[in-house]
């Protein structure tokens, strides 16, 4: 029960060596060079600001090695924020079509993820995961800069 | 031929002018970040890039394109840029002196990559990409001619010589070009053409991102985006080398002087990436107008100044 921190600390060490041996070289490359494309549904911008705010000095995603790209032919991670409506729907699954394969979809923000307010809305189409596969979710409205870090380096410790 | 493979696959040619020009780029980026106060990408950084594009994603051919053009395009970018490579590494590094004449063979292969882009993007049938090749055309016009004066008054100053090995040696006798004044202005001409050939930042608007999208590289996913990283890269290397042979002397790598050499590179490559970084993207036709009136105008002052022996 009681273990002392060290201890805890050297284990965590090691397990960490072993993940980075057992994920293989290209799934190494892969998570160190994660490329975004930003997708706004209906968003109230808020998401989008949040989003941007991952890029400047102060959080600086380039560290981990992530940039914002502007085709989806060069994209690694979908960026979904702002509810979906019918219209944003085929846009929504023609880029998710055009990706290449290797692709991860994050939802962010409560429209994103669940629909938000917007859940029983007439032209509302269903949150992102109706729609395409998504392989994380970030909550909030809008989600904090230090909550969009979180979710992404849960996604890369995955 | 055996010594000819190594030489292009392996020592000064592909995989050497890959990894210096990779580690550039990291540099670049680093030097990019710190401008900004960010703390920047990890030092293997470029190498990540290349190898998820190259093993991990899928590759994309165009439905209503040619396909086997546009796949071809990138390998003959990444071949023209190292044949470059070899022709101007081998001189400056010591290993052979070359051959009368190079230095045009040079100015011809060097436009190989961008030629080839501008052909793989209107293979591809996107429109934001015919939109990017056009652009890429109008700046190859643009900077070509002035590049090519440059090389005159740098050749005028060589006392006529027109061998690559020989203009780096006849500075090694009687000091850099760079040091007199025409040799300062064509080292700031040189920079600016070195700048529009590798589309950085105030003539990035090929591949402007937030205008259109990536431009000529906006089909490309996969491999094929590899290989045009690896190209990139490679140009990064062999552009600052370039300039440092025709007009500083060159690089020696005997005791200490490994260490000047490595400073050269990195001064050539920091002011390209402060010039990038402090700049906005300019519109093609102030672009074209650039180089045709200012930077010609220069460099034609340049070559008579050195006619006069400044």
């Amino acid at each position: 029960m009681d273990e002392p921190v060290s201890y805890y600390r050297n284990s965590a060490f090691i397990f960490w060596i072993l993940k980075i041996k057992n994920v293989g070289f290209k799934e190494f490359c892969f998570k160190k060079s994660l490329w975004l494309f930003h997708f706004g549904g209906a968003s109230c911008n808020n998401c989008d600001i949040e989003i941007l705010d991952c890029l400047t000095p102060r959080y600086d995603l380039e560290r981990f090695g992530m940039l914002l790209i502007g085709s989806i032919r060069h994209a690694d991670v979908l960026l979904v924020n702002g509810s979906i409506n019918q219209r944003d729907k085929s846009r929504l699954l023609e880029l998710y079509e055009q990706a290449p394969k290797p692709i991860v979809v994050v939802a962010i923000g409560a429209c994103g993820c669940t629909g938000g307010i917007f859940a029983e809305g007439d032209t509302f189409a269903g949150p992102v995961d109706k729609l395409i596969p998504v392989d994380a979710y970030i909550p909030g409205c809008p989600p904090k800069p230090e909550a969009i870090l979180a979710g992404i380096v849960k996604l890369l410790n995955k | 031929m055996a010594e000819q493979l190594f030489y292009f696959l392996i020592f000064p040619g592909l995989l050497f002018a890959a990894v210096v020009g990779a580690f550039l780029s990291f540099y670049d980026r680093k030097i990019t970040a710190w401008v900004q106060f960010r703390k920047g990408p990890p030092l293997f950084q470029p190498f990540y890039d290349f190898f998820k594009l190259l093993l991990v994603k899928e590759t994309i051919l165009p439905k209503h394109g040619s396909k086997g053009v546009f796949f071809v395009a990138p390998i003959f970018a990444v071949f023209g840029a190292s044949i470059s490579g070899v022709f101007i590494l081998l001189p400056l590094l010591g290993i052979e002196t070359g051959f009368n004449g190079d230095i045009i063979v040079i100015f011809y292969l060097l436009t190989i990559p961008s030629l080839t882009y501008i052909i793989g993007a209107l293979a591809s049938g996107n429109a934001l990409a015919a939109v990017g090749g056009s652009r890429e055309m109008k700046l190859i016009l643009s900077y070509e001619l002035t590049f090519i004066l440059v090389l005159a008054a740098i050749i005028q100053k060589a006392g006529m010589t027109i061998s690559f090995g020989e203009i780096i040696s006849q500075q090694g006798l009687n000091g850099a070009f760079a040091g007199s004044i025409s040799g300062i202005i064509l080292f700031i001409v040189m920079i600016f053409c070195i700048q529009a050939k590798l589309a950085l930042v105030p003539f990035d608007m090929p591949e402007a991102e937030t205008e259109i999208a990536g431009g000529i590289m906006i089909e490309y996913s996969g491999t094929p985006y590899a290989m045009i990283k690896l190209a990139k890269y490679i140009m990064f290397f062999i552009l600052p080398a370039f300039l440092i042979g025709l007009l500083w002397g060159g690089l020696n790598f005997q005791g200490i002087n490994i260490l000047w050499s490595v400073l050269k590179i990195l001064f050539v490559v920091l002011l390209l990436t402060l010039i990038r970084n402090t700049n906005p993207r300019v519109k093609i036709k102030q672009a074209v107008r650039y180089f045709l009136v200012w930077m010609n105008l220069l460099a034609i002052i340049a070559i008579v100044l050195s006619y006069f022996g400044y």
